[in-house]
């Protein structure tokens, strides 16, 4: 398994999982739904690029550092989608979404393959033979 | 008295001195004795360097060719074999600078490298057996550690040797096995007094007085070893919970440490909103 497919897969359980938890705030229950898809669909964009990251550097402090940036930001994205109904959440949603970020980070880093590496690349200058 | 003793043990010591007449090497001097017989430092005069020549009983010939044979980063390679005037056999080999096993692991050296050693041991131990070859005298005083950290394993396959206490096992008939019995033992000689249980276990586990429980070739400890490195559990082993809880801490610790930031995060969130 690729570290891309690693970052999906943990990205949109993670944060199905993260979404989840506005079950705590008996405001959200009846939104909660939404909530779960929106948080997984920010979980799967910050999975997918966390992982592309992994696979261009190989660091667990940089991978955290990318993961925990990445789900600062689309955290920040959803924080503002969500203020524009009149409520701003914007630390229930961007603390929890930082940290979550990271994770993915971290797994993205630590499990799957990395890429091939060695493509060398055989050109043959016909005009020589 | 004591000048004619002096005298005496001299020529005892020169009469004993092999004669490498019709030889390409020169004498130089004796460095230790071993199981086969006498080694020492001689000059090649062909190739102008210098080796170790080791000279035994001819009837031990045939044990070293089998060991001339195999060829293994771990064990001295011979690189010549020959008849003496006198009728011992003798083999030049590669001269190992460095120091014993014994004499290395007293110095500060640490865990990673007294295991690195005992995989080096393990590996030529286990190339040799699958060439069917014993070694029958494994030992701290057999093993070099070369100058640039390569690790041989000296003095093989002597069935005359009747092993060195501790080292040897207890059955009579000396096999693959004893010679795992005796890696346990040389894992537990150089392992430091603190060393983890789980090391102390695989150390126990080879030399278990039944052959039949010990690991069942070089191969299986290293593995355990490797098991061991790498955070697992070993086999020789049954760990108590709490070490295994312990185990997983640190080998997760960043995951857990960043699980553990959620739900702080978590806690925090819910507690100020319902302030």
């Amino acid at each position: 398994m690729n570290k891309i497919l690693v970052g999906l897969i943990f990205g949109v359980v993670l944060g199905a999982l993260d979404g989840a938890t506005a079950w705590f705030y008996p405001e959200t229950r009846p939104v909660l739904g939404g909530i779960m898809v929106g948080s997984s669909i920010k979980g799967m964009v910050v999975g997918l690029l966390s992982g592309w990251f992994a696979r261009k550097v190989r660091s667990i402090k940089w991978g955290i550092v990318a993961g925990a940036s990445l789900g600062l930001l689309f955290a920040y994205i959803v924080a503002v989608m969500d203020a524009s109904s009149g409520k701003s959440h914007y630390l229930e949603i961007m603390a929890p979404g930082f940290v979550v970020g990271g994770i993915v980070g971290f797994l993205t880093q630590h499990m799957g393959n990395p890429p091939v590496n060695g493509r060398a690349e055989t050109r043959i200058d016909v005009g020589s033979l | 008295m004591d000048v004619s003793d002096r005298v005496l043990d001299h020529l005892r010591h020169v009469s004993a001195l092999p004669d490498l007449t019709g030889t390409r090497y020169d004498l130089e001097c004796e460095i230790g004795r071993g199981g086969m017989g006498v080694v020492y430092r001689a000059r090649d005069r062909q190739l102008g360097r210098v080796v170790a020549l080791k000279v035994f009983d001819p009837a031990l010939a045939g044990e070293a060719q089998v060991i001339a044979q195999i060829e293994h980063p771990g064990i001295v390679p011979i690189y010549d074999s020959g008849a003496l005037p006198d009728g011992r056999a003798f083999y030049a080999m590669k001269l190992v600078t460095g120091a014993r096993l014994d004499r290395y692991v007293a110095g500060t050296v640490s865990l990673a490298e007294r295991l690195r050693i005992v995989r080096r041991i393990g590996e030529a131990v286990g190339f040799a057996h699958r060439r069917g070859v014993i070694h029958r005298d494994l030992k701290p005083q057999n093993v070099m550690v070369g100058e640039f950290g390569e690790v041989y394993v000296m003095d093989w396959g002597v069935a005359a040797v009747a092993g060195t206490p501790g080292f040897r096992a207890p059955e009579a008939c000396l096999d693959s096995r004893s010679d795992i019995y005796a890696m346990g033992a040389l894992v537990q000689f150089i392992l430091p007094q603190s060393s983890p249980p789980a090391l102390r276990a695989i150390a126990a586990k080879a030399m278990s007085a039944e052959p039949s429980k010990r690991y069942s070739d070089a191969a299986a400890m290293l593995a355990d070893i490797d098991r061991f490195q790498e955070g697992l559990a070993v086999e020789a082993w049954a760990e108590p919970l709490w070490h295994r809880l312990e185990r997983f801490g640190s080998r997760n610790a960043v995951l857990l440490w960043l699980l553990g930031a959620y739900a702080a995060v978590k806690f925090a969130i819910f507690f100020l909103r319902n302030l």
